[in-house]
């Protein structure tokens, strides 16, 4: 492997993901992700000048809404998804700015 | 001598569109809703839900940049910025990196030193977040997340600026642009104008930039000055005493007129972007861009020059007419109506000014209708009522925009235009106040207006001064 991910690494990449990882799972992942950043290396090895970044793997463009109401109130149901629930507002652990 | 320091400002001014919905769903941006009645499984994140761009946010982002001299990117995409805070439930905001809408253009604003040119970096499209409130009781904090998915535009300034001045200038250029376009309402304590202050200070003359920082929660112009002074003091004080500026985001508290840092360096943001796989690129051709253009409206400065030549007003009038876009639509419609520029320039100059200076209003917070303005000037001109009286209705109207014309109808304050009960009352008043009479025929030109008072005041206020001072300069 060409890619050798460090143990600082990866504990960032894990305070980001907000992932706990056990010292076998970091072991784990240094690999995945070494092998990974490999690949994109065989890719880096295409010529490539001249060439649009593609952006969207669906030749599609320019999807758009008209700028019309079509949702009701649905409180109900979106609550539903909130880890807990106060004055119709998702309560959530502190937090702070 | 003591050194000499410069001050650099750039500035990112966000900007909430006037779009009756979201930037990526069908819910209402409407303003007052109960907490999460305008929300759905896209603007809360859930998962599967898929976003679906509002072409009128592309429109208005467009225009914007076309009125600040832009270019427009012909191929446009959005990008995910990766944060985790309950504000955004899909832990990353929709926002434009790599290739935002608008780039490299100007506006033009006045100084102390005439025109000055301040460069626009780019102007981007972007989702707005949730609203926390923190709850003291149960220790929680709670999220309503009708405002998450509200189109934003970032507005993203060159370091150009040098001063307070130049920084509120350059707003109130952004302000009266955007609100021309109709592009929103950019009110900066409601918060539909946002600005932060990237602010660093050097020495005059130096070629590097200093250290900067970024001030947030600035919400009036008032606040933008002061954190302007505040912190570029802070900075001298430091380089002075040796120090080195930290690049970080500072909170200002207006209240003690002093900033603090918001987040320390171990918590360095990292946002980790890239292009969204849910939103298919925009390409903007060049009759699209044709077409934005040709609805530009008429702006301030076209709009001043105009006024001068086809009203002839003055250009203090001119000045205030045009403030906001708001007061000139309501001064062209209420002239169309009844014809009369000066007449309805000087309701709003001077009547309207005054209201909502007491009442503590904004232009923009003005509800009367042209057409209630125009039939209150109809009145005065047919002598239906007398200035006092229609400056009293025209507190009605301003307070609840009443119909002037039913109004005097129905609480009789119609002008006496009776001669023979004028003419009753002028002759009892004449009777009763002989000094008067007296004075004014031994050339006390000055009496005959406490007998116009008087008889004002037996009419309560109802009869046509002219009237009343021609029948007693007859009857005298």
């Amino acid at each position: 492997m060409a890619n050798i991910i460090s143990d600082e690494t990866i504990e960032y990449v894990g305070i980001l993901a907000k992932l706990e990882l056990s010292g076998e799972e970091k072991e784990q992942a240094k690999k995945d992700m070494g092998s990974m950043l490999d690949y994109i290396d065989k890719l880096s090895e295409l010529d490539t000048d001249g060439v649009e970044p593609m952006s969207h793997v669906f030749p599609v463009e320019n999807v758009f809404r008209e700028d019309i109401v079509t949702n009701g109130d649905e409180r109900e149901a979106v609550l539903k998804n909130a880890p807990g629930e106060k004055d119709g507002m998702f309560a959530v652990p502190r937090t702070f700015d | 001598m003591a050194k000499q320091y410069e001050t650099v400002i750039g500035l990112e001014v966000h900007v909430e569109l006037a779009t009756k919905t979201k930037i990526f769903c069908g819910c209402s941006t409407a303003f007052g809703a109960e907490p999460n009645a305008h929300t759905c499984p896209v603007c809360t994140g859930m998962p599967g839900s898929l976003p679906v761009l509002n072409k009128q946010v592309v429109e208005y982002a467009m225009a914007v940049g076309i009125a600040a001299n832009c270019e427009i990117t012909r191929v446009c995409k959005f990008d995910r910025k990766n944060y985790f805070y309950p504000d955004n439930p899909q832990n990353y905001q929709i926002s434009q990196l790599y290739l935002p809408i608008c780039r490299n253009g100007y506006v033009e604003i006045e100084t102390a030193d005439g025109k000055k040119r301040v460069g626009i970096h780019e102007i981007h499209m972007e989702e707005d977040a949730g609203k926390l409130i923190h709850d003291e009781w149960e220790d929680c904090t709670l999220v309503d997340y009708n405002r998450s998915g509200v189109p934003l535009i970032e507005i993203v300034s060159e370091p150009d600026m040098r001063s307070a001045e130049e920084v509120i200038a350059y707003l109130e250029k952004l302000r009266l642009i955007i609100q021309y376009l109709g592009a929103s309402d950019c009110k900066l304590q409601e918060g539909s104008m946002r600005a932060d202050v990237n602010l660093s200070v050097r020495e005059v003359g130096a070629e590097k930039f200093g250290t900067r920082t970024e001030m947030k929660n600035l919400n009036s112009f008032r606040a933008i000055a002061r954190a302007i002074e505040g912190e570029k003091e802070r900075q001298i004080e430091l380089l002075e005493s040796g120090q080195a500026v930290v690049q970080e985001t500072r909170r200002w508290d207006d209240a003690k007129e002093e900033s603090y840092a918001m987040r320390s360096k171990e918590d360095a943001q990292d946002y980790r972007y890239f292009p969204d796989p849910d939103l298919v690129p925009v390409h903007i051709s060049e009759e699209w861009i044709e077409r934005v253009k040709k609805a530009q409206p008429e702006f301030r400065d076209e709009k001043m020059a105009r006024y001068k030549q086809e009203f002839d007003l003055p250009d203090y009038d001119i000045d205030i007419l045009t403030g906001t876009k708001h007061m000139a639509d309501l001064f062209e419609q209420t002239v169309a109506l009844c014809g009369q520029p000066k007449k309805v320039s000087n309701w709003l100059m001077v009547e309207t000014m005054r209201l909502l200076k007491e009442q503590e209003m904004e232009p923009e917070d003005i509800r009367f209708s042209p057409e209630n303005l125009a039939k209150l000037i109809g009145l005065v001109e047919s002598r239906a009522i007398n200035g006092t009286v229609a400056k009293e209705v025209f507190e009605k109207i301003f307070d609840e925009d009443i119909d002037p014309e039913q109004y005097v109808e129905e609480n009789g304050l119609k002008t006496v235009n009776d001669e023979g009960a004028l003419r009753k009352t002028v002759e009892d008043i004449i009777a009763s106040n002989p000094q008067s009479v007296e004075d004014y025929r031994n050339g006390k030109e000055k009496a005959i207006g406490f007998l116009v008072g008087q008889t004002m005041k037996a009419m309560k206020g109802k009869a046509d001064p002219g009237m009343v001072n021609k029948l007693l300069k007859e009857l005298l």
